[in-house]
Parts: structure tokens; C-alpha cells; sequence
């Protein structure tokens, strides 16, 4: 292109001097120009042509036009499921390796439509809720496209209800699979498994190794650390939006909803109604509905009818009886309207039990006991019903809610199998969003009075006063549980005195040169400290005895986990003022001291330097100022503990409001900061 | 002609350019726009009749899903449902029996102490008419046919017992089975319907709901106490010499074997591969130690699974991977507080369910008694935080916040009121009596919700008139006259506070009100005024008891001390009737018990408050004893030692005493 551009440059000066026998000359130009035009023009017209086309066929695309694969009637079938099937004998841990997000990827065959040889459809296509499925999949991380990197695969082969499809043919299908390998690291979703007679409780289907997420396990089919059990997807749940109620007793205590109850089961039920009267309610199939209402949206107790699922909203409890199959879909309908599912299916494995505690949602009865449910939960206290209710909703919006939420779930909890150490906790699963605002994990949770022989460390963070520096040293090397003094020296611009200079100490003393004058020198977690206990001490503090000082060390040793401190800032006299003024700051609570001289765990320097949420730790370093208040909030949040005071003789000590209260102006800001971050 | 030519090839070249200039643009996306397709993903795609497709099944189908269908096939392997009896476990609880012991078949050590454990446990029963769970008689924890302890002809012993049923409700415990070469896990007899608990389950074994895993535990490891973790302070980063050690067998004796304790001591990360069997004695040792354990032990159903979450102290790896980066690499990569979390989370699991074979045998029975159970049954929160499942009773509530040590991880705090509980055993006969004042005092707190009375002396009470006239409730529960009656359950105790009051105490509103406000705090703790401590007495080698004024303390005595209900359902339920009965012999130590037992729930001393007055007592001798019982009792000494007091914020500083709160405190 440029050189052709040069050439016609030159062009028009060439032309005055033209003569006919450079018209040979004359038409390559021309012909390079318009080679060139239409080069060009092909540049423009062709990467838009390329571009929209492939859009436009994925928006296009129907199901219906989707490849179609003849199953030969003499194809492999796979062999049925293996029982003994666990992670570590069935499943491909290399195809997943090493991982630097600690994701498993996962591989979505392309959807094909199987026909057997006489061109019958083996099964349904595709479900609107697998296809619901597969879209999330392939939405999430979790997703790639690469067959040669992924961990796990899912088959485009629809087996969410058994009833749809031939078993022998499907299994065919999935054994033609590219990547089938005795269905090795292949994921098949089934939520209605089994069929008359026998319904067995796990997808008939042939599959080898697959794994196999189900709704309906029973303990003898469910492979315990290998397959995962899900919920049966209820499609009532994208069609009524119930809006959450609140928590607290509902008009019925128990109420059974299900239709096309085993009569057993229902004289037991009805046998509750007569004995418990109003606080039960026991629904049926309606019988005379009119024309057009959909008899799945309605459900009748004699002549009353009653819109369902809305009426699940006006119970306490909800029986989730089994049926022919172990896994029911109102279940999740009952989850939805927060009442707690009272599950009566002997062997059944609640969906996701490998990672949500179910006693926390519900109330699981043994089939005999059903007779004696009203008296069972009778004894179940309010508050643990609130508790119950808030939680059975929360595991619907969180786990139930779409074939998304199922989708993701299964695939997190295979994920956590595979990178134990990147596991979510039993907290993520399981507690609702509300527990996990206002809960604390305190990390020092284990009860430990730390030995006394440990002693403690006290860092004195220093700029320039060194006279009054030596005299806080040699106050503080007369405790007997110091066992290192460590010097932060702060000043860039001036180099610490001379070794010799320095007070002699019976422990050692380290000073540290910081490189830049920043008050968070003071909380870092210098290598040098070697013991858990910090005494954070300012240069100007001398006002303490050494008995006080390890009393409050002893203090710490038995609540390490907080602060322990003394009352606020301490001050020599100042001879300007010449007054101290003290009365209006004496308060009947404390919820700071401030690091002054405060004892406190090493492990807070180190939340402090790499852990401190938001911007807190900048604004104190740009505003020299408040790094005390940054740490009693750190502290706080992260224990939910309140400081300890340590008594002084306060005859000697006292506390210097004015320029406290200046200090708490200015860190105004920073208290509004502290709010948004924790 | 030229001209034309001219203008004809100026508009060429000028068209030309233009395209270029406009189309170089879209050249330019074009290179770019191909490189970046390599990246963007190949979704699944939208169809465009996907709202068109049919749901996976009719909401008919959904809803009304056929009858019924009773499990019909007998299954081989046994679940509870099948193989248990629950109707054995309905009329008396959850009882146990073991069959008595023979003469001439002498059982290892490691059984015997299993059985005594079971024969001091709360659940045992003599009598197998009551029991809804038997223990063999059979030594069948070595079933290694090579060793000497191998019990022979086991079928034909057990199938001699009127009892056994086919096994049905009896639980066998098990260390080793099979033997060189193939470790078969085999027990050489037929175990028909019973539980097995067993070391070093295979998962493919392993009846899931039904069996139980434990621990593989030595010849040596405690009946009761054991010994406590060897964490003795948290470091961060964690402070230990070596990142990842691994020890085996060769070393536990002979050459090298000194090194083996330093190693634990001294590492982060212990790997557990398999040894012979699936379990092996690294992983106590690593729990005890610290020492985060990273199993490389494919298939191990791990001890107690159906309760513990291991996530939180264990990595569990696959041998596949060993010489793999991944699980080192997880080492590496764990940040200091998840490491800090880990090895808190081993020490407090060591304690709570490893530490003794006691507590072993205990733990597997309260899983099994969780499972008939259904509605008393431990959450897996329950099970997996501080104090553990043994010491969280779910006959008591299964509500979290009801219990005093979880209110921080809820988010709840402990209601706001109390309830003083004054045990009475000296009839009332004039109005200058000690207790007439104390209801008075008590009643004036603005925290306090009720006055119980516990009537424990023969004479009646008082009519109703001739007690005080107070703001708040007061009821009169009469006793059985017994000191373990002040640490019953009663159900008329409303409140998550209980303040316990002798019946000569003399305290102050002011005492009563900043001394709840400090339980507020330690809910989970006893916080009270008269403090008492303990000492190893050398001389005699037992230990001593004293009321001395020292700097230290131990024990806050219950006859002015707040504690938390929930104290009193574990007095009554958890500790076995034999203590009970030793103090209502003695009339005395109730207090020295509780403070036993509450020390060894929290493992942390309590908590003493300003007082005005101190208390006097008698009997110091008998007091002393009780200590050294107790002591025994728990196998260990639970009592921790305090230094400090607290004070309400201004108390005995320079300020107006108008200013405080709590002003009576400091009046002369």
C-alpha cells in the first residue's frame, strides 16, 4: 500500500512528460490504483460481512437445526454406573492440575439431535431448563471452550427426567461422546430418576464413570464424595414471585400441599388433621375446578380452595412427603414460601447435604414417626422456628432459586473437591447474608493464656525527641516481662544516636530505620518481634510504674485477643497551658484506649499492614494522625470485642482534652471512611 | 487528452485514498479484531426459539408424582433405617449396655478402657431390658490374625448370645483388620446388622449414616484427661522451623526416634500418607502437635466425617498428586491467618474429641444418639466450634443462641435481664434477716426479671405476705433439700442469666448491676464476687484448697456469681450421677463442681468483680477433698488461674462521685 501510494505521488509531476509510448506504463498505473480500489473496498465490506454473519447465525439458531447423529444399533453402551466410584479411583485428577484461580473448566459438548436407525428421536433435544443449565454454565468461570483444557465435562444430552428419553439409546449417545473415556470426568444432571415400577432412585441410564448430580438419592445409590445431590427444579418458582415474609407463626402450624398422596400416608395426615383440628391443614387436588384454571396453581381442603403456592405462606411447617420417587419438587416450593419443610422420606439425601446443614432448615421425620410429628415440633422453641424459616429461604434464593443457582452449586462443590484448599467454608454455604453482617469470627479463637515466660515486646515509635525516648526506655526495661525493646525510628532526615549513647538495658533493644516518616510503622509486624504480646508505647510516655505496666501485660495474657490499655493518651506537662483540664472527658464507658500505651496481639500489626479493609490505612499515613482510632476499630471488628482498661494511679496521669477532643475532629473523616469499609 | 488522463487519475486518486482512509480504519480493526476472536469464548449459544422449548417435566408430573413405594428389595448393606431397632431406644432413652465381662477371656487394654469409659458414661445401663445399644465383650479391636490378642472363633461366641440378634443395635469397635499383604479390612467374623466403628475405614466399606470412623489411637493413649494440645501461643507468621515434615514408622523407636517429637514441634504442615492401613498415628500426633495435617490417604473415611468438617484443620490431598506442585503449593500459598486458623482448629479438636479414649467412645456414642434423635440433634455448627459437640447438649435447645458461647459467630447477644436464684435453708423468722434484705437489693437491680426461691429447709416457707414486697416476680420452688438441687434445669429459670445467691449474701444493687454487665461481656463465663483458689500442695503431692488472700484466684464462688443457664442443664445432664450424689452426701462443693466444670467447658478462669465485702468460710479440709475427687474425676485439673479483677470504669478514680456510675461501690 505505501509503496503504491509513494508512486502516485510522484504521478502528476511525471505526466506533463508523458508520451503515448508510455501507455503501457500508464495502464499498469491505472490498474494498480484500481486493484487497489477494489482491495480496499473489499477490506471494508468483507471483515463487517465475516463479523455480522457469524452473529447472525448464533442469533438465529434454532434447536431445531441442530446436527443430526444416527445411532448405529450395534453402538457401545456404557456400563451401568459403578457403586464404588469415589474421586480418587474414577475421577481424573491430571485433566484439572494445577491452577492458579483454583477453577475447574468445564467443557459443554455441542448440542446434536440422536436418532436411532430408523430415525427416531432417542430423547427431547433439549429442556428449556437444561438449556437454562448449560447457558449458566457457560456463562460462569467455570466455563471453557477448549476440550484439551478441561476438567469436566458436560454432555448436551439432556437426562433431567428419565421419563423423556430411551435408556439404552441415550446411554449409546453418551458413549459416542469425543471425550467419553468410560465417562470419566463427564457430569450428567438428572433430576427425576428412575420409573415404574421400581423407580430406583438413581438415573437408569448406563454411564459408567460419569459423575452424576441427582435429585432423588437414596443413601445406598448416592456415592458419597462422588456424586452430588441436587434439588428437583421447581418451574413454579420462575413463574409466582412469592415476595419474603417475615418470620414469626403463621396461621397453620403444619400444612401438607402435595396431591396424589399414597392413602397411607394420607389417612396418617388426615388422622393429625382430626386430632390438631384448626393448626393443620391438609390440601388436595381440586376436583371441581371450572374450565381454564390450571389445577396445578390450585389446591382444595373440602370445598375451600386455595391458590398454590401462595398458601404456603400461611404455614409454619410444610410436609415434603416422598412419593414414588424420594426427591420432590415442593420442596422447593416450600423453601421458597420460608416455611420449614418437614421431610418425611426415609434414606432420602437432601439436596447438597455434602455442604448445607440441613438441620438448621428443617425438620427431618422418620416415616414411622409421622403420627407423633404435631408433638415433635411442638417442642421446637420460636426463636429456632424464626431461625429456621429465614434459613429455608435463604437456601432457596441462594441454591434453589433457578437452574442457574443448581447449576453453579453443583459445580462449586465438585470444584471444592478437587481444590480442598480453595474450599468455601461451612460459613459461606450456610449462613444467610443477614448472620453474616453482624456475625464475628474472632481468628484468635481458641481459649489461650499465653505462658508468662514469653514476656512481651514493646515498641516505641520515635521522630526526634531523644531525651525524652532514653528516659521512656529506661522506664520500661524495669518491667520483668520485657523481653525486647524495639526503637521505630522515624525520622529520615536524622540518623539515630550513637550505639553508646544509648541506655543501657538488660534486654535487648533493636532500633529500626523506616523509610518513609508514616505512622503505620508503628503496626507493622516487624520480623524482630518475636513474642505475641505488643506493648505499643509512645516516646513521651514515663508516666507509668513498672508494676503497672506488668499488671497490664498480665491483663493481656489472660484476654490476648484484645486491646488492653490505659486511660487515653498520656502527656508530660505542659508548661504552656500550664493547666490540665480533665473533668468533662471522665466517662462511664470506654469503647477505645489508645495505643499510647496499649498491649495488644502481634497478629493485629499484621491485619493492620496487609488486612486493613479500604483505604483507612492511606488516609491515617496522609493525615498523620488517628492511627490509634484505626486499630481499636480493626480490633473491634474483627473480635467483636470490647478493650480492657487497666487501672492507674491517676493521681499522676492525666488526660488532656482539649487536644483529645482536636484529635477526634479531625478524624471525623476518617470515622466516615471506616464506616463504608467495614 | 492529457488533462483528461490528469483528471481521470486525480479522481482515482483521490478515491483511493479516501477508501483508505476510511477503510484503513476498519483494516486496522479487522487485524485486531481477529487476533482478539482467538480469545473470546465460544458460548453455548441463545437459541432463538429457546422460550419455545418444553419444560423437563409437566408441572402435573411434578406435583402429583405417583403413589407410593416402599423400599422393597432388601438391601445388603445396612443404613439405620434398616437396620436398627429405634423402638428398642424409645422408652428409656438412649441406653447402653455391655455384656459382662468374663473371667476367661481377658480383654486388651485399649478395650478395656473403651469399656470403662462406656461403664462411666452418662448412657450406661445395667440392664439389657432398658438398652438400645449393646457392647461386646469380645476384645475385636485387633483383628490381625497374627497378633497375639486375636481373638479366635468369634462367630461362634456371638451367635451363643441371647442377645445379639444378628447384630442388630449392637456397636463393635475395631483398630486394626486383615493383615499382610493385602490389608483386607475383613474382621474375620460376621458382623450381621451391627455398627462398626472402625480405624482406617475405606470409603468403599464404609456405610455412610451407619458406620463410624475413629481414630486410630495407641496402647498408650489416656482413658480420661489426655493431655492438652501443644499450641501455647498463636504466632504469626507461624513461628516454626520447618514448612512440612514427614515421619514414619522407623522412627518412633531406636535411632532417630528423639528427633521425631522436635519435628512435630517444629513444622506447619505434617504429611499423613497411608502406612499400613489407611489410618495411622501420625494423624493424632500431627492434630496434637499442630501440626496442620496434610493427608495423602486415598479413600480414608476420616475419624468422625459424619460430624467434623476437616476443611477447616486438615488439608486433604490425593497420593495421586504427591509429587505434583498442587498441595505443596497450597502450603505455600495459605496466608498466615488461614494457617493461624487451621492450627487453632486441630488444637481444638484434639481436645474436644481425640485427646482421650474417653472422649473417643464418647463422641461416637453421640453421634449414634444424634441420629435416633432427630429433633435433639447437633447442627454441624455445633459439632465444629468451640466448645464441640460433647459439651453442647442438644437435649438443652438446638438453638444457637441459647447456648452462651456462640453469640459472637450468631450475632445475637444474651438476653438482657436475669434471674436471681437464692437457695433457702434456714426457716425465716424475723425481718432483720439477710435474705429479706438480698430480695430487697437484688429486686431494686433494673436488670433483674425474677426472684426464684429454692426452698430447702424442712420448716415451710413464709406466707406470701410475709415476704419483702418487690418490683419483680418472686416464686418459691420447693427442693428435695439436696445441694445439686441449686444447679437443676428448672424450666421457671426464663432468663439466659442466672445470678446465684446464698442465703446470707450481702450485696449492693449497685454490685449487682455492674457485675451483670460485666457477664454480658463473658456470657459463657461465671462472674461473681467471692473468690477462692487452688494450689498443688507438694508436700502431700495432692491438691490444695484456699481461701486465703492471695493475687490469684480460680474459683468464684456461686453463692454471689453470675453464670449462664445453660450451666445448669450440663451440671444436671453431663456430669455423672456420682458426683452428684457425693455433694448432696456432703451437703457442700456444689460451687467447687461447677466452677470444674465450667472451667473445663472454657478453659479459662472467671471472672471477679468489685465487692464491698468479703465472705467467710468453714470446712476447708472437706473442701480440699472434694478438689482432689473432682480432679480425678475429669482426669485432669481444669482450673485456671486469674490475676485480675474488674472495676466499673471511674472506680477509685479521682472524680466527682457524682460523675459514676456505680458510686455505692466505693462508699466507706
Amino acid at each position: 500500500m505505501c509503496a503504491s501510494a509513494k508512486y502516485n505521488t510522484r504521478g502528476p509531476a511525471l505526466i506533463p512528460r508523458m508520451k503515448t509510448k508510455h501507455r503501457i506504463y500508464y495502464i499498469t498505473l491505472f490498474s494498480i490504483v484500481l486493484l487497489g480500489l477494489i482491495a480496499t473496498g473489499m477490506f471494508q465490506f468483507w471483515p463487517h460481512s465475516i463479523e455480522s454473519s457469524s452473529d447472525w447465525t448464533v442469533e438465529k439458531r434454532s434447536v431445531h437445526d441442530v446436527p443430526v447423529v444416527k445411532l448405529p444399533p450395534d453402538s457401545p453402551i456404557p456400563e451401568r454406573g459403578d457403586l464404588s466410584c469415589r474421586m480418587h479411583t474414577c475421577f481424573d485428577v491430571y485433566r484439572c492440575g494445577f491452577n492458579p484461580k483454583n477453577k475447574i473448566k468445564v467443557y459443554i459438548y455441542s448440542l446434536k439431535k440422536y436418532v436411532d436407525e430408523y430415525g427416531m428421536l432417542v430423547s427431547n433435544t433439549i429442556s428449556r431448563e437444561y438449556n437454562e443449565l448449560l447457558t449458566a454454565i457457560s456463562d460462569s468461570d467455570f466455563y471453557t471452550d477448549d476440550v484439551n483444557r478441561a476438567c469436566l465435562f458436560v454432555p448436551s444430552i439432556d437426562v433431567l427426567n428419565q421419563n423423556t428419553l430411551r435408556i439404552k439409546e441415550t446411554a449409546q449417545a453418551l458413549a459416542q461422546l469425543s471425550r467419553w473415556d468410560r465417562g470419566t470426568n463427564h457430569l450428567l444432571f438428572n433430576m427425576l430418576p428412575g420409573g415404574p415400577p421400581d423407580y430406583n432412585t438413581a438415573l437408569d441410564v448406563p454411564r459408567d464413570r460419569a459423575l452424576l448430580a441427582g435429585g432423588g438419592f437414596s443413601t445406598w445409590t448416592y456415592r458419597q464424595g462422588y456424586d452430588v445431590s441436587i434439588p428437583v427444579y421447581s418451574p413454579l418458582s420462575a413463574e409466582v414471585e412469592l415476595p419474603e415474609r417475615g418470620p414469626g407463626p403463621r396461621r397453620y402450624f403444619i400444612l401438607s400441599s402435595q396431591m396424589a398422596l399414597h392413602p397411607e400416608y394420607r389417612s396418617d395426615l388426615e388422622a393429625l388433621q382430626v386430632e390438631n383440628r384448626e393448626s393443620v391443614l391438609i390440601l388436595d387436588k381440586c376436583t371441581n375446578l371450572s374450565e381454564g384454571v390450571p389445577s396445578v396453581r390450585k389446591r382444595c381442603h373440602k370445598n375451600q380452595v386455595f391458590d398454590y403456592p401462595q398458601v404456603l405462606q400461611e404455614a409454619t411447617f410444610c410436609i415434603v412427603l416422598r412419593g414414588a420417587r424420594l426427591g420432590q419438587a415442593v420442596l422447593s416450593d416450600v423453601l421458597q414460601a420460608g416455611c420449614v419443610p418437614i421431610v418425611v422420606a426415609d434414606s432420602y439425601v437432601l439436596p447438597f447435604s455434602e455442604v448445607l446443614d440441613w438441620k438448621r432448615a428443617s425438620v427431618v421425620i422418620p416415616e414411622e414417626k409421622m403420627p407423633e410429628m404435631y408433638s415433635i415440633l411442638q417442642s421446637i422453641p420460636q426463636r429456632q422456628i424464626e431461625e429456621m424459616q429465614r434459613q429455608a429461604r435463604w437456601f432457596w434464593e441462594a441454591y434453589f432459586r433457578s437452574m442457574k443457582a443448581i447449576a453453579l452449586a453443583t459445580l462449586q462443590i465438585i470444584n471444592d473437591r478437587i481444590y480442598p484448599y480453595a474450599a468455601m467454608s461451612y460459613e459461606e454455604w450456610n449462613d444467610p447474608p443477614s448472620v453474616k453482617w453482624s456475625s464475628v469470627s474472632n481468628p484468635l479463637f481458641l481459649p489461650l493464656i499465653p505462658p508468662q515466660s514469653q514476656g512481651f515486646t514493646a515498641i516505641v515509635l520515635t521522630y526526634d525527641r531523644v531525651e525524652s525516648l532514653f528516659r521512656v526506655i529506661t522506664e520500661v526495661s524495669k518491667v520483668p516481662s520485657l523481653s525486647k525493646l524495639l526503637v521505630v525510628w522515624n525520622n529520615q532526615n536524622k540518623n539515630p544516636p550513637e550505639d553508646s549513647l544509648w541506655p543501657k538495658i538488660r534486654v535487648p533493644l533493636k532500633v529500626v530505620k523506616t523509610t518513609e516518616n508514616k505512622l503505620s510503622n508503628r503496626f507493622f509486624p516487624y520480623d524482630e518481634i518475636e513474642t505475641e504480646a505488643v506493648l505499643a508505647i509512645d516516646d513521651d510516655i514515663i508516666m507509668l510504674t513498672s508494676d503497672e505496666l506488668q499488671f497490664g501485660y498480665e491483663v493481656w495474657r489472660e484476654f490476648p485477643d484484645r486491646l488492653v490499655g490505659y486511660p487515653g493518651r498520656l502527656h508530660l506537662w505542659d508548661h504552656e497551658m500550664n493547666k490540665w483540664k480533665y473533668e468533662s472527658e471522665w466517662t462511664n464507658e470506654v469503647s477505645m484506649v489508645l495505643t499510647g500505651a496499649a498491649f495488644y496481639h502481634k497478629y493485629f500489626n499484621y491485619l493492620y499492614t496487609y488486612k486493613m479493609p479500604g483505604d483507612i490505612k492511606n488516609w491515617v499515613d496522609a493525615h498523620m494522625n488517628c492511627e490509634d482510632i484505626a486499630m481499636n476499630f480493626l480490633v473491634a471488628n474483627v473480635t467483636g470485642k470490647a478493650v480492657i482498661k487497666v487501672w492507674t494511679f491517676t493521681l499522676y496521669i492525666h488526660f488532656k482534652v482539649c487536644q483529645v477532643g482536636m484529635r477526634f475532629r479531625g478524624c471525623q473523616a476518617l470515622l466516615q471512611l471506616a464506616r463504608s469499609a467495614f | 487528452m492529457q488533462t483528461r488522463k490528469k483528471y481521470i487519475f486525480i479522481t482515482f486518486f483521490a478515491s483511493w485514498l479516501l477508501l483508505f482512509f476510511f477503510g484503513g480504519d476498519q483494516i486496522r480493526r479487522l487485524a485486531f479484531l481477529s487476533r482478539k476472536k482467538a480469545t473470546v469464548l465460544k458460548n453455548w449459544p441463545r437459541w432463538t426459539d429457546r422460550s419455545l422449548l418444553k419444560s423437563f417435566a409437566d408441572p402435573e408430573e411434578l406435583q402429583s408424582d405417583g403413589g407410593h413405594h416402599k423400599q422393597s428389595a432388601k438391601h445388603s448393606r445396612c443404613r439405620m433405617e434398616t437396620c436398627f431397632d429405634f423402638s428398642r431406644c424409645e422408652k428409656h432413652g438412649f441406653k447402653v449396655f455391655v455384656y459382662p465381662m468374663e473371667r476367661e477371656d481377658p480383654v486388651s487394654e485399649s478395650y478395656l478402657k473403651i469399656i470403662t469409659s462406656i461403664e462411666e458414661s452418662r448412657y450406661y445401663t445395667s440392664n439389657p431390658e432398658e438398652a438400645c445399644l449393646f457392647i461386646l465383650n469380645i476384645d475385636t479391636l485387633d483383628r490381625d490374625h497374627l497378633s497375639i490378642q486375636y481373638v479366635h472363633n468369634i462367630n461362634d461366641k456371638i451367635q451363643g448370645f441371647p442377645l445379639w440378634n444378628d447384630g442388630r443395635n449392637h456397636l463393635i469397635f475395631n483398630l486394626y483388620s486383615g493383615t499382610w499383604p493385602n490389608y483386607t479390612e475383613d474382621l474375620g467374623f460376621d458382623i450381621g446388622q451391627a455398627i462398626l466403628a472402625k480405624a482406617s475405614f475405606y470409603v468403599e466399606n464404609f456405610r455412610p449414616g451407619f458406620d463410624i470412623s475413629i481414630p486410630l489411637f495407641s496402647k498408650e493413649h489416656p482413658q480420661k484427661g489426655g493431655e492438652r494440645g501443644w499450641l501455647y501461643q498463636n504466632s504469626v507468621p507461624p513461628k516454626k522451623k520447618y514448612m512440612l515434615a514427614f515421619k514414619g514408622k522407623r522412627y518412633l523407636t531406636g535411632i532417630g526416634s528423639d528427633t521425631r517429637n522436635e519435628l512435630l514441634h517444629n513444622s506447619t504442615f505434617c504429611i499423613i500418607p497411608r502406612g499400613r492401613r489407611l489410618g495411622s498415628f501420625r494423624f493424632l500426633e500431627a492434630l496434637q502437635a499442630a501440626c496442620i495435617p496434610v493427608l495423602l490417604s486415598n479413600g480414608w473415611e476420616l475419624p468422625f466425617s459424619e460430624v467434623i468438617d476437616w476443611s477447616k484443620s486438615a488439608i486433604v490431598g490425593d497420593e495421586r498428586l504427591l509429587l505434583q506442585v498442587t498441595q505443596c503449593h497450597a502450603a505455600y500459598e495459605m496466608a498466615p491467618c488461614s494457617i493461624l486458623a487451621f492450627q487453632q482448629q486441630t488444637q481444638f479438636l484434639w481436645e474436644a474429641y481425640f485427646s482421650s479414649v474417653e472422649k473417643i467412645v464418647q463422641t461416637t456414642l453421640e453421634i449414634i444418639k444424634d441420629r435416633l434423635f432427630l429433633r435433639e440433634s447437633r447442627p454441624k455448627f455445633l459439632w465444629n466450634t468451640l466448645p464441640g459437640g460433647l459439651l453442647a447438649l442438644p437435649e438443652y435447645s438446638t438453638h444457637l443462641g441459647d447456648f452462651p458461647f456462640y453469640h459472637l459467630q450468631h450475632g445475637s447477644s444474651p438476653s438482657g435481664k436475669f434471674t436471681a436464684f437464692i437457695r433457702a435453708v434456714s426457716p425465716v423468722v424475723s425481718l432483720s434477716q439477710p435474705i429479706l434484705k438480698l430480695i430487697q437489693a437484688v429486686s431494686r437491680s433494673q436488670h433483674c426479671a425474677q426472684i426464684l426461691v429454692l426452698w430447702s429447709c424442712e420448716k415451710p416457707p413464709p406466707p406470701r405476705g410475709r415476704w419483702p414486697q418487690t418490683a419483680v416476680p418472686l416464686t418459691v420452688i420447693h427442693g428435695r433439700r439436696k445441694v445439686s438441687d441449686r444447679f437443676f434445669p428448672y424450666s421457671a429459670i426464663g432468663t439466659d442469666a442466672v445470678l446465684s445467691l446464698d442465703e446470707h449474701t450481702s450485696l449492693s444493687t449497685s454490685e449487682v448491676d455492674f457485675a451483670f454487665v460485666v457477664w454480658r461481656s463473658f456470657p459463657d463465663r461465671i462472674v461473681g464476687f467471692p473468690m477462692r483458689s487452688h494450689f498443688w500442695d507438694s508436700s502431700q503431692s495432692q491438691w490444695g484448697y484456699t481461701s486465703k488472700w492471695t493475687n490469684e484466684f480460680s474459683m468464684v464462688l456461686t453463692a454471689a456469681a453470675f453464670h449462664h443457664r445453660y450451666y445448669h442443664s450440663l451440671f444436671t445432664n453431663y456430669l455423672p450421677a456420682s458426683l452428684r450424689s457425693l455433694i448432696d452426701q456432703l451437703s457442700n462443693c456444689e460451687d467447687i463442681l461447677m466452677n470444674f466444670l465450667v472451667s473445663a467447658v472454657t478453659k479459662l478462669p472467671p471472672i471477679k468483680v468489685t465487692q464491698k465485702k468479703q465472705h467467710q468460710e468453714a470446712a476447708p479440709q472437706q473442701r480440699q477433698d472434694c478438689l482432689n475427687r473432682f480432679a480425678a474425676w475429669f482426669g485432669y485439673m481444669p482450673l485456671v488461674h486469674s490475676q485480675l479483677r474488674l472495676d466499673p470504669v471511674l472506680f477509685k478514680d479521682q472524680v466527682s462521685v457524682l460523675r459514676k456510675k456505680y458510686r455505692h461501690l466505693e462508699k466507706p
